[in-house]
């Protein structure tokens, strides 16, 4: 399956099926820092990824400071 | 995963709360953290008008569409901070949300009005760019909400944010600014009165707010903003919810309704200063203790003569633009 990552943007080829846990874990990611987007749905971390799914790793954590974010 | 409500096909899981939810609960229930989190802390009374501070990005958009769908009237007041692409990026996505709701969005251009952008800024006054954005838009925002009548600015800090300011503050023992973290500080003194209507939801909810009600966000991460303090805070804060959820909840909600009032004296004594993080920045209200005047150029609350903008738009306006770059930073 493809996999895209962001900051910086790239993309990975991983092995399917594979589960959502599974593939944070594999690419050291915490959960709590991303979403996990299958085929533009949101997806829980017991899914199943299909081999042929296309995947987007979003990271949700923003940095700076002050008002407007 | 089954949603808690309807046992229907999850597709978010919050360990922090036990639950699983569909897409149609999740909304809820992010409708209710917001509505519940305004009626406890009283930050808006019904018929009030209120300013959104909007970036473009996840947490400023949600919060608009949130409150919108809560019935608030609300306005929008965009900064253009001239960071290169990535502000160009970011406003498109306010102006978009905006237009395609039929929501009214003020902007302010840093460069048009002030002759100066957040990395020029940075660059001029040798300090990370963080505390130029930070000051530049508190003043802003305050001098729009209070010109523009409206009875609250709305800030879409979430408890991410909030608990990673908390954080810092707890190790530096920022007394000043730790007596006045609080979800509400009310208008006076010059100040409008601010709120923070998101922090019961975490990042991670925010995102996945806007992926679930379709609202187009800027995903990428400010280029000046990375590796800083904030985000390392964020990072060690996610790593202890990992392994304990709900931490960062109790850390915040138990310092606001158990702690706050402790350090109420080391607060300066203005109602309603800055963000309340030690970002190095000179600020008006911040830790001094000075009392408040007002700036003689634009009327603002200062601590001087004049504000700190307008210290800031003497030192960086028409100062040679610098091109954008990350910034360095002490390891």
């Amino acid at each position: 399956m493809k996999v895209l990552l962001r900051n910086p943007r790239r993309e990975l080829d991983v092995a399917g099926p594979i589960s959502v846990t599974r593939l944070l874990q594999q690419l050291d990611l915490n959960r709590e820092s991303v979403l996990v987007i299958s085929d533009g749905t949101l997806v829980p971390g017991d899914a199943t990824l299909a081999d042929d799914a296309s995947i987007e790793i979003r990271p949700v954590i923003s940095g700076g400071e002050g008002p407007g974010r | 995963m089954k949603c808690k409500v309807c046992r229907g096909p999850a597709v978010i899981d919050l360990p922090r709360h036990n639950a699983n939810f569909c897409a149609d609960h999740f909304l809820r229930y992010c409708r209710n953290q917001v509505e519940r989190v305004i009626h406890d802390y009283a930050m808006l009374t019904p018929g009030e008008r209120v300013l959104v501070a909007v970036s473009g990005g996840k947490d400023s958009l949600a919060l608009w569409d949130l409150l919108g769908e809560l019935g608030w009237e609300t306005d929008g007041l965009y900064v253009g901070l001239g960071i290169g692409d990535y502000s160009d990026v970011s406003g498109g996505y306010a102006r978009r949300f905006a237009a395609e709701r039929g929501l009214r969005l003020n902007e302010v251009d840093l460069r048009a009005t002030y002759d100066f952008d957040i990395p020029t800024a940075a660059a001029v006054t040798r300090r990370v760019p963080c505390s130029a954005c930070g000051l530049s838009k508190r003043h802003l925002f305050d001098a729009a909400a209070v010109d523009g009548g409206y009875d609250a600015m709305a800030t879409g800090h979430n408890l991410d944010d909030e608990a990673a300011v908390l954080y810092g503050n707890v190790l530096r023992w920022q007394m000043a600014y730790l007596g006045r973290q609080r979800p509400v500080l009310p208008a006076g003194n010059g100040f409008p009165r601010k709120v923070k209507p998101l922090v019961r939801l975490t990042e991670r909810e925010t995102a996945a707010y806007c992926v679930l009600r379709g609202i187009d966000y800027q995903v990428e991460e400010c280029p000046m903003a990375a590796g800083n303090r904030h985000l390392g805070y964020k990072e060690v804060l996610n790593e202890m919810e990992r392994r304990s959820p709900g931490t960062k909840s109790s850390f915040y909600f138990g310092f606001v309704d158990r702690a706050v009032d402790l350090f109420a004296q080391e607060a300066w004594s203005g109602p309603s200063g800055g963000v309340g993080f030690d970002d190095g920045a000179a600020d008006d209200g911040g830790a001094s203790g000075r009392p408040l005047g007002h700036c003689t150029r634009c009327g603002a609350p200062a601590e001087s003569d004049l504000c700190a903008f307008c210290r800031l738009v003497d030192r960086a306006g028409g100062a040679q633009p610098v091109p954008v770059a990350p910034p360095r930073r002490r390891s």
